[in-house]
């Protein structure tokens, strides 16, 4: 269709205002909570308050005859029929896990799994009758700090015999994309530069502002449920492979979402719980968690000690990279737990051109709440650690940090580049990224004003912070992922409905939840279609509606979904074409496909695609042959991942006498390739660096010594508010992607990842005068306080990651 | 049970709840007005903002029982006549939403902030909605709608 292309690409690329705003700023919404059903019955959760015990005794009496109450469940009542929960990631073939069940049986294993379900007529009932419930428990000894726990001291499972899941490694030289580590290591000791560092990725908690809820229909033929969820559609499937559900007995909701983030990229208990009490109350059940309960017992992200050891020549080249990580899983694996740590193992070596590069990966059973995705999975994770450590080396040898990096980064004309981690980085433009940057932030100015500061000692002293990220997005290749030991696939898919009149029905297996699918999906099928934005209907997050798609996480929807919906217009055009030359009485090959018409090339005579499809629709004028449809389906398996990149600069004066850290100015130029909505893209930005630099300054999942999350509420968990963040200086380079049609890449995590090593990196820039070389994070005021006062923070909140200050050998040989 | 009269997006309601029934719970769960939502169990997320006499409440920290003979406007009540409240117009314009979830209270909360600064600057819109959370924008789109609300009200 190469009409196509001659046509004004008015949509791509508009600031579109977005069609699902409506409904959400006049309360017209329709999130899971919102649903009431005749007849329907409301749960409570009760949850274990010890991180590990036996229950030893429940004792449901006095809750099932309080009033409203219509019944009580327990482990012991559902431990037949509840399955356990999936992990769908083994890392390796040996990959050790214990069994995840919905509702604990004998064994709790974090403080906030559930123990009982009441169901009862309205939902206070149901929590009132909660309190009643009796639960008898023997405290068992808990592991909680992660270094000790990968060393075996207490068992989080002592029925696995072991903490350790899995040891998982990837080595540059064993895998032919590069050099050996240890051989660069020893020639950088012998004369070069060696940076050995420790950082620690804090436990971060999603905190979606919609809680999670779940309401199941067991009243038709087939079961509905609704849930706040990411992934509808994995929900689907494994409410058929966990419970036995026949699959085409499952229709799965997932109707407004408020907000994932990764963490409603789930298969979770309270979704298995809400079905199996419908299911045996034969009536529609609710629940919905109050915002403790998401904080304490939905899953959380990131908890990594990260060894880095970067070997360099004095001239600032690096010859090698080695990372060491162990990993906390918490108590369970969840649907990609033990992945996330990996998924960030192809990028610790960024936007450079590393010849060696080992990396090592410990995953850790602890008794806490289990992690999983969190908005960049692992990449975030990596890119802090390069990200920090290349600024460590500047500083080392007395360079610039940008100027350090230039001199390791891959070249705008190298492209397409393989890197030591295996990848191949597609497109990219560093250097025109960089320099735009730099000229936003007014970088010169400011180091000279630094210059000032550190000279006259200012008690305010001023930072600047530099991170140059990339990441790998659009999950994914299938391929890449079966090869990887993941269970499923990474393709999209879509469905055109041409309808009567005209107007367009878009439907696609992507799960938006705020990233506003149904606008960029309408600007990409206007254009294709030569139809009006407003005449396209986007449908999602129904699997009766949307019967395949794989949903989204990952920063893949567009890369990968919106290629299936221009793959699925595409065909929607092949299909009109020989219908139009039959009904114009003109050859096929004479036909031309422009605004939204075919036309016979060099006359006048036309038929717009809405005439068509009201032409199809009568049949009248079709031939017996014809299929009576225009209608077209398609599926976009991508064969690569796409890499984003982009400058960020930070700007963050730090108060020596308060220690308190406050940004002056952010700055970042982004590259996601082609853009379908600038607004949209913007928006992403500014809310990925908003969670960027909560975990560099805010956000810490805290336990206590016994297991008790002390984080369990928002006057505990610091989500920044307005008041806490600066306004952002955002802007774009534009570097088409190579391994997708419309040349765009992945915007979602970007923000996320790049932010936080800038923040973090100002901070420490502003103390480097006064011999410091890391704060931990989040780098609150009393942290950075105490690093100049030349003693470790004393965090009294979070003992158990102050604990360890080596690295467990554990299963590192 | 206690008797309850209130006037919620200019209709009057007569009902029995319990006296310890929060405002939030009568909207959504008595009068279906499910505009209004809950994000946490605090009273730290605003999420259920909604005007009591006109000026902005976390209905989550109000009982049903305090709206008693007062005047609720939700989320729902705003728009006149198919036309959008000019806050709501701007959050719309500027892209002030993503996920919408928070949208609610801080529509809300935004129409109380203009009513007592018609003129605010940037750091008044960042204080002014401290108490209303977004996960989604980094508040940066919102706080270019309340200022654009701002301008357009002049």
């Amino acid at each position: 269709m190469t009409a196509v292309e001659e046509r004004p690409a008015a949509e791509l690329g508009s600031p579109r205002l977005r069609k699902e705003d409506q409904r959400l700023i006049t309360g017209r919404t329709r999130w899971t909570d919102n649903i009431t059903l005749p007849g329907m019955h409301h749960l409570a959760m009760v949850r274990s308050p010890f991180a590990h015990a036996r229950i030893t005794g429940i004792d449901t009496g006095a809750a099932k005859s309080a009033s409203g109450v219509v019944t009580v469940l327990t482990g012991a009542d559902l431990k037949d029929e509840q399955g356990a929960l999936p992990n769908a990631w083994a890392i390796i073939p040996e990959q050790k896990a214990p069994e995840h069940p919905s509702i604990a049986v004998e064994h709790v294993a974090f403080a906030g799994e559930i123990v009982a379900v009441v169901v009862a007529r309205t939902a206070a009932e149901a929590r009132d009758a909660a309190d009643l419930v009796d639960v008898d428990y023997e405290e068992l000894p808990v592991a909680l700090d992660l270094k000790a726990a990968a060393a075996d001291e207490v068992l989080a499972h002592p029925d696995l015999g072991t903490n350790v899941s899995a040891f998982w490694e990837f080595d540059s030289a064993a895998a032919d994309t590069g050099g050996d580590v240890e051989a660069a290591i020893s020639a950088a000791r012998d004369g070069g530069v060696l940076i050995e560092r420790e950082y620690r990725q804090q436990r971060l908690i999603p905190a979606f502002m919609e809680p999670r809820s779940i309401a199941a229909d067991p009243t038709g033929e087939q079961l509905t449920v609704w849930s706040a969820t990411q992934v509808p559609h994995f929900v689907k499937i494994f409410l058929a492979l966990v419970l036995g559900i026949p699959e085409h007995k499952i229709r799965v909701i997932a109707p407004d979402v408020g907000g994932g983030f990764g963490g409603k990229l789930q298969f979770t208990p309270e979704e298995v719980l809400t079905v199996l009490a419908a299911r045996r109350t034969g009536k529609p059940c609710k629940y919905t968690e109050t915002r403790s309960e998401s904080l304490v017992a939905a899953h959380h992200g990131r908890d990594q000690w990260q060894k880095i050891t970067l070997a360099a020549t004095k001239d600032g080249t690096v010859t090698g990279l080695k990372v060491d990580l162990v990993a906390d899983m918490g108590a369970y694996l969840g649907l990609v737990t033990s992945a996330i740590p990996i998924l960030g193992a192809f990028m610790y070596n960024g936007i450079y051109k590393f010849p060696a590069y080992h990396l090592s990966c410990t995953n850790v059973f602890t008794n806490k709440a289990w992690t999983d995705a969190y908005r960049g999975a692992g990449r975030p994770e990596a890119t802090f650690a390069i990200e920090r450590v290349m600024d460590e080396l500047a500083a080392e040898l007395g360079m610039d940090p940008i100027a350090v990096r230039e001199k390791n980064w891959i070249k705008h004309d190298e492209f397409p580049f393989t890197t030591v981690s295996g990848m191949q980085y597609d497109s990219g433009n560093y250097e025109a990224a960089t320099a735009k940057a730099k000229e936003l932030f007014g970088y010169d100015e400011l180091r000279k004003e630094q210059q000032q500061r550190r000279e006259s000692v200012d008690p305010v002293q001023l930072g600047i912070g530099v991170s140059t990220f990339t990441e790998m997005c659009g999950l994914a290749p299938s391929r890449w992922l079966g090869s990887m030991g993941y269970v499923g696939g990474g393709w999209e898919h879509a469905s055109i409905r041409m309808l009567p009149t005209g107007k367009v029905e878009v439907i696609t297996g992507t799960s938006p939840h705020g990233q506003g699918h149904e606008t960029a999906w309408s600007q990409i099928v206007a254009d294709r279609l030569g139809v009006a934005f407003d005449d396209v209907e986007v449908l999602h997050g129904d699997t009766q509606i949307a019967a395949r798609g794989l949903d989204s996480y990952g920063s893949r929807s567009l890369t990968v979904g919106g290629m299936a919906v221009l793959a699925a217009a595409d065909k929607v055009l092949e299909k009109a074409k020989p219908i139009a030359a039959e009904l114009m009485e003109a050859s096929v090959d004479d036909l031309e496909f422009v605004d939204g018409k075919f036309g016979v090339k060099g006359t006048d005579t036309s038929m717009a695609l809405g005439d068509l499809a009201f032409a199809v629709f009568q049949g009248h004028k079709l031939s017996a042959e014809s299929e009576h449809s225009l209608d077209a389906d398609a599926t976009f398996d991508p064969l690569d991942f796409s890499f984003p990149h982009g400058t960020h600069l930070c700007a963050v004066e730090v108060d020596t006498e308060t220690g308190r850290s406050t940004i002056r100015s952010y700055v970042c130029v982004d590259d996601v390739g082609k853009v379908v909505n600038p607004l949209i893209v913007e928006g992403q930005v500014h809310g990925g660096i908003a969670q960027g630099i909560a975990q560099a300054l805010f956000e810490e999942g805290v336990y206590d010594e016994s297991g008790t999350l002390v984080t369990g509420s928002f006057v505990d968990y610091l989500v920044p508010t307005a008041a806490d963040l600066p306004a952002f200086v955002t802007d774009r380079t534009e570097t088409p992607s190579t391994t997708n049609e419309l040349g765009v890449k992945g915007v979602g995590e970007a923000g996320t990842i790049a932010s936080t090593p800038a923040v973090v990196n100002a901070v420490v820039d502003a103390l480097r005068s006064f011999g410091v070389n890391d704060v931990e994070m989040p780098c609150t005021p009393h942290r950075v306080w105490s690093t100049l006062q030349g003693r470790a923070a004393d965090t009294p909140a979070a003992p158990h990651s102050a604990q360890s200050t080596s690295m467990s050998q554990e299963g590192q040989a | 049970m206690t008797r309850i009269t209130v006037n919620v997006d200019g209709t009057s309601y007569t009902d029995d709840v319990e006296p310890r029934t929060l405002l939030v719970h009568y909207l959504r769960e008595q009068l279906g007005k499910t505009g209004t939502v809950v994000g946490c169990d605090t009273s730290n997320c605003g999420a259920c903002t909604v005007h009591l006499d006109g000026r902005s409440v976390k209905s989550c920290s109000v009982l049903a029982v305090q709206a008693d003979g007062h005047e609720v406007t939700t989320i729902e009540g705003l728009a006149t006549n198919g036309e959008l409240h000019p806050v709501q117009r701007a959050f719309h314009e500027n892209h002030g939403l993503q996920c919408g979830f928070c949208t609610p209270g801080m529509i809300m909360q935004s129409i109380d902030l203009l009513a007592e600064n018609p003129d605010p600057t940037d750091d008044e819109v960042r204080l002014g909605l401290e108490g209303n959370m977004c996960r989604c924008t980094g508040y940066q789109n919102i706080v270019k709608s309340v200022r654009a609300a701002a301008g357009g009200a002049k």
